[in-house]
């Protein structure tokens, strides 16, 4: 038998090169990519198989973590709690599970006082278990205030394939801190769902270049929406959470209120525009210049000298 | 889904012995910076449940001179197939002691083949 066999460091996934892509990663991949080396620890792991009690009934397969990888480590040497969505199951999509593990890390963070790192990638919702899934995103959310009330930093990581979309821009938008490649997409709805619900007039689904400078990187790090910008690259990813851990806000009336007064002089000054360009030409960007098209260190020289960007609403 | 369980005997524990495994766990942590020798893991992960993909979860969790292949799929009538590849990786490869446990969303036998041999390998103690 075993039991007396000692085994080795667990290797849950197979590692990358050191500039290896965040977007091309898997969630287990980028959390060995983000951590000091052997040093994460799963929580309900894979063998512990708490899959989905939803997926049978529509006679679709589960996965042993549900598509949600979360544990500790050490980052940078500190300790910090972890979270990552696997956009290849299920689109990264929140169930039951799925949601219920990130909500117990972040209580556990309120408790433990520890930060936490979460790497989005989801399309939103679970459609198969709808109900669930939605209390799930508003359990996390409190858990996510709650845990930032007692003073932890909770930061959130976009690069992935399938994006940032509904209630996963719901969590996003709460956190104390987000960073964000040219891939990443943070919107609350995503393109098909405007297309349905408001007419190919209000946006075009099939339109690619207008669905990236509305929804990418580029475009929410300009706004003012996330913190960081980020390349593709694991690395960079590690380097912002550990710079938007040391700078997280404190969470107070007084945040809260600045923050207010800041999005209503972005709805004032930018309400108008019709598309992402214009808000552009608004914050000062010649028209000469194509912003998609800019490479990532002149794109950063770029923000550097918009002055919008000490306006940050976050 | 379909539920499909081999669950065989065999003579080729996958780590020679408890007492060699151990040795060769310890062997490989003072030998890491060679990188010679791999040490065994108690469990490893590979692949993801998608479309023409699956997840191979191994666990040295039994005696050594059994091994047991678990699959859940959403393709129901491959039984055959699903038998024809167990039984090829199970030729190749020693087995004993494993439980591999499979949710599966429709792959080839090619890709089935494949995360099976990178499971035993990263349970190995290599890169998957």
């Amino acid at each position: 038998m075993t039991a007396s066999t000692q085994y080795a460091e667990p290797l849950l996934a197979p590692a990358l090169n050191g500039d290896a892509s965040w977007f091309e990663a898997s969630a287990r991949q980028r959390i060995d990519g983000l951590l000091d080396a052997h040093t994460f620890q799963e929580f309900l792991g894979p063998e512990h198989r708490d899959t989905s009690p939803h997926l049978a009934i529509f006679d679709l397969p589960t996965q042993f973590d549900d598509g949600m990888v979360v544990g500790e480590g050490r980052l940078n040497g500190a300790a910090v709690l972890v979270a990552a969505q696997e956009g290849k199951f299920m689109g990264g999509a929140f169930g039951e599970v799925h949601g219920a593990k990130l909500t117990g890390l972040l209580r556990a963070a309120a408790v433990r006082r520890v930060p936490v790192v979460i790497m989005f990638e989801t399309g939103g919702v679970r459609l198969q278990e709808a109900n669930a899934g939605e209390l799930a995103i508003a359990e996390i959310m409190r858990a996510l205030i709650d845990a930032r009330l007692a003073g932890v930093p909770v930061v959130g990581l976009i690069g992935g394939r399938a994006g940032c979309y509904g209630g996963g821009s719901l969590i996003a938008g709460c956190c104390s801190g987000l960073a964000i490649s040219e891939l990443g997409r943070l919107s609350v709805s995503g393109p098909e769902v405007i297309e349905t619900n408001r007419g190919i007039e209000a946006f075009d689904a099939a339109d690619r270049p207008l669905i990236w400078r509305t929804m990418g990187g580029k475009h929410r790090y300009l706004l003012g929406a996330v913190d960081a910008f980020v390349d593709d690259a694991i690395p960079q990813f590690r380097d912002a959470a550990i710079g938007l851990i040391a700078q997280a806000p404190t969470l107070d009336l007084a945040h809260l209120a600045r923050v207010q007064s800041q999005l209503a002089d972005r709805l004032d000054r930018l309400g108008a525009c019709a598309d992402a360009t214009d808000v552009w030409r608004i914050l000062g960007i010649a028209s000469d210049v194509d912003v998609p098209d800019l490479e990532p260190a002149a794109f950063a020289a770029l923000a550097q000298t918009l002055k919008e960007f000490g306006d940050d609403v976050r | 889904m379909e539920h499909l369980l081999y669950r065989q005997a065999t003579q080729r524990p996958a780590f020679a012995s408890t007492a060699a495994a151990a040795a060769s766990a310890s062997n490989a942590r003072l030998s890491s910076g060679d990188g010679l020798t791999p040490a065994p893991i108690a469990r490893a992960i590979v692949g993801v449940v998608a479309s023409g993909n699956l997840e191979v979860l191994v666990e040295h969790v039994l005696p050594h001179d059994q091994y047991e292949i678990d699959i859940r799929t959403s393709a129901t009538g491959f039984a055959d197939v699903w038998q024809a590849v167990v039984t090829d990786f199970a030729d190749r490869g020693a087995l004993g002691g494993l439980r591999f446990s499979i949710n599966d969303g429709g792959a080839r036998p090619d890709t089935v083949s494949l995360r099976l041999a990178q499971a035993l390998r990263a349970i190995a103690g290599g890169h998957a």
